[in-house]
């Protein structure tokens, strides 16, 4: 791995793969393992549909919560900013469509390239300013492990590589685009083993808790 | 007569005005000069004056591992021309292709124009140094090491012409059996000007030799040497087809509706992104035409390694391995981990519920 093209062909290649290998027989492992174990059976009667109050709440709980917006609006607006600037980055960005339907086959239209380099700076800036609240704030730091500090580093070096290598600050350019990759690549490794697998389990969460709740014909 | 037998002693001025171009003429290159090399319109008059005065320098050309291209760019592509006719009153003193004198009146000649012009004359390189074994590429029995080591030590400046001299180019492509490296890894006491592509944009390599008569210096260089007006901008970002790639809009192959479109050509391997060079700008042939323009993707031809990119149709940032077929191989193996994992789950929890021991309060009592 001697120059930067060198570097780049063994990011996508290689690299890539074992970064695939990895990020898929984890997510699967881990979901599998959550669906295997069940739960007690309830032999109660039930009092309601789980169906509806499931989806129901996968919506409601995904929403901001009135009373958290006021206690911490910061975390939730900020929380807010940036999972959704990172959606954008990362599924709007037409060379990562391009990505995308290239590997896999799956299209949709994109947004102008420099809407989302706008909106890359905005979710590079909340993520530092999450941080940072994060650091200050007593509680959220006492409640913060190095998990969650790790988690953030893996989240916005993606991020931070990306849009230098779309500035071409890096140079060469297959040095920025090979680390661009790479940090993929990490995010890929870390993903299953860290809380960020949350983007998947927080599904199966949402839905228990409003099809238990609907069950026993309850709020949730 | 003196003078026409030194033509050294001619201004660059005065020998245009003899092979019969024009005030105008030479005023009209003055401006298309500076404005190449990004300089403002005032300096126009600065680029007459210093071109016109300039005497004639001494260049020795040297072909090492090379296929000729760079010179056939040069002396055919923007021919006739008043860069060709700078070109021309640069005294070539040395050069394979286009000298008439052959073996040891060649290298005397060249012996010559160093002697002559001592810390002076600018080394022109094409083709790469072949470091396996000396052997491998010679000239008049001398090694292309020993020469370019030997010819540059009393040379002003290098510029090193082509991808194979500024960057290794094809012989330096794996496996690289002669061992070839580029001019600027042997060459390190002296300024060295990488005008990489395979072949170079003429009017790129004049622009050099302007600059270096018109200031005595070499113009600003990129973090690969290579000077700046010229390499500053990727091929991408000067794309006329860039538009499309912004809207997504992507040709599939070579005649499909999007390639008569004009569309982007990044699924079919277009190096753009990667590559920096004046091609979209400057174009080639007189400004006819330019790879993208004629339907082709750029091959990243003036980046180092351009030969190893993997693959001249494969696009940029796409992973090369088939990702549907490993990642069904691989979601397969993670269904039988998670099984496994889940079942060794179920196993300890129904243990535990069979171990269960029901305590009642009076037990609790005893056992404290």
């Amino acid at each position: 791995m001697s120059t930067p093209v060198d570097f780049l062909l063994w990011v996508r290649g290689p690299g890539f793969d074992i970064a695939l290998v990895v990020f898929l027989i984890g997510v699967v492992i881990r979901l599998l393992e959550v669906l295997i174990l069940g739960r007690k059976p309830d032999f109660a009667e039930p009092r309601g549909a789980e169906l509806g109050a499931g989806l129901r709440t996968l919506v409601t709980r995904t929403l901001p919560e009135q009373g958290s917006f006021r206690r911490s609006p910061f975390t939730v607006v900020g929380g807010y900013i940036w999972h959704i600037g990172f959606f954008i980055s990362l599924f709007l960005f037409i060379p990562h469509i391009e990505l995308i339907n290239a590997t896999i086959g799956l299209s949709w239209p994109g947004i102008a390239s420099n809407l989302v380099d706008a909106v890359a700076a905005v979710t590079i800036v909340t993520l530092v300013a999450m941080l940072f609240s994060r650091m200050s704030h007593p509680v959220k730091r006492y409640l913060s492990g190095p998990e969650d500090y790790l988690t953030w580093v893996v989240t916005i070096l993606p991020m931070i590589t990306g849009y230098l290598a779309y500035h071409r600050m890096i140079d060469p350019y297959p040095l920025a685009l090979g680390l661009h990759i790479l940090s993929v690549e990490i995010l890929m490794v870390v993903f299953p083993f860290t809380k960020l697998m949350h983007a998947f389990t927080f599904f199966i969460a949402r839905w228990y808790n409003g099809a238990m709740a609907g069950r026993r014909g309850v709020q949730s | 007569m003196a003078e026409e037998l030194n033509p050294m002693a001619k201004t660059l001025g005065e020998s245009l005005r003899q092979s019969g171009v024009s005030r105008r003429g030479f005023l009209k290159f003055c401006s298309a000069t500076a404005s190449m090399m990004a300089l403002p319109p005032t300096m126009v008059s600065a680029v007459a004056d210093s071109l016109e005065k300039a005497k004639r320098p001494s260049v020795i050309w040297l072909s090492f591992q090379e296929c000729t291209g760079c010179t056939e760019s040069l002396t055919r592509s923007h021919s006739p021309t008043v860069e060709n006719l700078i070109f021309d009153y640069v005294s070539l003193d040395y050069h394979h292709t286009l000298q008439v004198a052959s073996g040891n009146a060649a290298e005397a000649a060249r012996e010559a124009a160093m002697h002559d012009n001592e810390g002076n004359y600018l080394v022109v390189v094409d083709g790469s140094i072949p470091l396996g074994n000396p052997g491998f590429s010679t000239i008049a029995g001398i090694s292309n090491l020993q020469m370019l080591e030997e010819t540059v030590a009393g040379a002003a400046a290098v510029v090193a012409v082509g991808s194979c001299a500024a960057f290794g180019g094809l012989p330096h492509a794996k496996p690289n059996p002669t061992g070839a490296v580029s001019v600027s890894e042997i060459v390190k006491d002296k300024p060295v000007v990488n005008v990489s592509g395979c072949p170079p944009i003429p009017t790129v390599i004049t622009g050099v030799l302007a600059h270096f008569l018109t200031f005595g210096s070499l113009p600003e260089l990129d973090s690969l040497g290579r000077p700046m007006v010229f390499f500053g901008k990727s091929i991408h970002d000067r794309c006329y087809r860039r538009p499309f790639y912004d809207k997504g809009l992507f040709a599939e192959t070579f005649d499909d509706e999007g390639a008569r479109k004009g569309w982007c050509l990044f699924r079919l391997g277009c190096k753009g992104p990667m590559t920096y060079n004046a091609c979209a700008t400057t174009k080639w042939n007189q400004g006819a035409s330019w790879p993208v323009e004629a339907g082709h993707g750029c091959l990243g031809c003036s980046e180092p390694d351009f030969w190893d990119t993997g693959g001249f149709y494969n696009a940029l940032s796409i992973p090369d391995s088939d990702v549907i077929r490993n990642a069904a191989y691989v979601a397969g193996a993670g269904v039988a981990l998670g099984a496994a994992a889940g079942a060794l789950n179920r196993r300890k929890q129904s243990k535990a519920a069979s171990e269960h021991e029901t305590v009642t309060i009076d037990d609790l009592d005893k056992r404290s």
